[in-house]
């Protein structure tokens, strides 16, 4: 299990409370929680990706853009690290 | 050719005649009176239960034999120049039994259903239509309640395709009484288990044959029956793209019916003329330019789904770049068969027009119609410009 950058995992935690549609607050998920499961559509999912981009100014590649980069906060934390790193 | 892979071809190909037979004997004879009356194509389905054409999806290992989707394309290809009905069943079968194909992740249980499917050559329908959400797919009102051993699941559908000639049902519905409405679970309900209740009318344009009228369904049955995969993951890996390319199938064979009939009615015209080019004859070629594109695109996406699964390129099948491009093929087959009924419509003039008479086009136009709401294009379209805003196309 990957260590979480708690900086980007505020700032995912963010943008989900604003725009994953959960049924539950997203400040009381865990970084494991599936969010699929908590209420977030296929349909919010495009909103989340847009608003993690625009946060952290970057850019997912369409090969990240799969289910289980989005399943959860920590896949998403992970994913929004390495690319602030590759940048 | 290696020997074995010769084999298997011939096999494939014999399955395709049998089928073949079938509608010409069975499904085309009778697509009138089915249309006519609104009812289930009864004589086409059984022949096609007795050629085994409901088992062929599950592998051999469960006694089917293991029919890839290209093979079942073809065969969905084959029944649309016949009989819409008859093609639309087998294609909506095909998704479901492949759903629980791709899906029962070695549940022993689901395993030995397989297997009864496969000796019984089960005929599944699907249930996923439901006042509130309505057609989308991807959100539930009912949920499945499970206590123990067993599960009870009622369910108030605004369409249920042949629901009453099915042996069973596949069901969606949220997981549980407290899941959101996209937490959906996957259940199948074994006849003699479901009920359908409050029936209405099913009055159509077209696909009348397909007899699927709104009804509540009262199931239960055991828990294992309640697939453990989400249906999100079933959704994407399975039943989208099987559906779109299955519909695809038989709306393409629906479209080269009513090409074929459109230049048997130019030949005929040609040489009643003494060879002279009848009026419209240089617009065929044009159609059956549009036919071959239309072609490439459904088998090409059979051959492209049937490689993802070969390699179990589950990666390629989550992703939003495939969602965009199955979702296109749908799309795009819906406008071409649309447009090549209507042309060849045109081409054939009054004679097609006529709704007796061998080259009439009345009911592959009405049905060519149906493929524009099942899923409805709208709510495609505006699915794919979103994942635009996100996919970069690199």
């Amino acid at each position: 299990m990957s260590i979480l950058n708690n900086e980007t995992f505020l700032g995912v935690q963010q943008v989900l409370a604003k725009h994953a549609e959960l049924q539950k607050n997203a400040m009381v998920l865990m970084p494991d929680d599936d969010l699929f499961a908590a209420g977030m559509s296929s349909r919010a999912t495009v909103g989340v990706m847009l608003a993690l981009e625009s946060q952290f100014d970057i850019e997912f590649p369409d090969n990240m853009l799969r289910r289980d980069v989005f399943e959860s906060m920590r896949s998403i934390s992970t994913a929004v690290q390495t690319l602030l790193t590759n940048n | 050719m290696d020997m074995q892979i010769k084999q298997l071809h011939a096999e494939v190909e014999f399955r395709l005649a049998e089928i073949e037979r079938v509608g010409r004997e069975f499904a085309r004879p009778n697509a009138d009176d089915v249309d006519i009356k609104s009812r289930f194509p009864i004589e086409a389905i059984n022949a096609l239960k007795a050629i085994g054409l409901f088992a062929s999806p599950i592998p051999k290992q469960f006694g089917g034999v293991g029919a890839d989707p290209v093979e079942l394309a073809r065969g969905c290809a084959i029944l649309g120049q016949h009989c819409s009905a008859t093609a639309s069943v087998v294609a909506m079968h095909h998704t479901q039994i492949l759903s629980a194909v791709h899906h029962a992740n070695g549940d022993a249980n689901l395993e030995d259903y397989l297997r009864r499917a496969a000796i019984e050559n089960r005929l599944i329908a699907s249930v996923t239509s439901e006042v509130g959400p309505g057609g989308d797919m991807r959100s539930s009102s009912c949920a499945v309640a499970l206590n123990g051993d067993t599960y009870q699941l009622t369910k108030k559908a605004t369409t249920i395709s042949y629901g009453s000639y099915a042996d069973d049902l596949m069901i969606t519905c949220r997981r549980s009484a407290d899941a959101a409405p996209s937490d959906q679970a996957f259940v199948l309900a074994e006849r003699g288990n479901f009920e359908l209740q409050d029936q209405g009318v099913w009055d159509t344009l077209g696909m009348r044959g397909t007899c699927s009228p709104p009804a509540t369904v009262v199931a239960h049955g055991a828990a294992w029956q309640v697939f453990k995969t989400p249906f999100a993951e079933i959704a994407s890996y399975t039943m989208v793209p099987t559906s779109h390319i299955f519909w695809s199938s038989w709306w393409y064979g629906l479209a080269l019916d009513a090409v074929n009939k459109c230049r048997e009615l130019l030949r005929a015209k040609a040489r009643a003329s003494g060879g002279n080019m009848p009026l419209g004859a240089h617009r065929v070629a044009d159609i059956v330019a549009e036919l071959q594109r239309f072609e490439m695109e459904v088998f090409g996406m059979a051959r492209e789904y049937a490689d993802a699964l070969e390699a179990n390129d589950t990666q390629k099948l989550s992703s939003i770049a495939y969602a965009l491009r199955i979702n296109t093929l749908k799309l795009n087959s819906s406008k071409n068969v649309v447009a090549l009924v209507t042309e060849a419509l045109a081409v054939c003039g009054i004679q097609a027009y006529k709704n007796n008479g061998p080259f009439s086009l009345g009911r592959h136009l009405r049905d060519a119609h149906s493929s524009v709401m099942m899923v409805h294009n709208d709510r495609i379209q505006q699915t794919n410009a979103s994942l635009l805003m996100i996919h970069k196309g690199n």
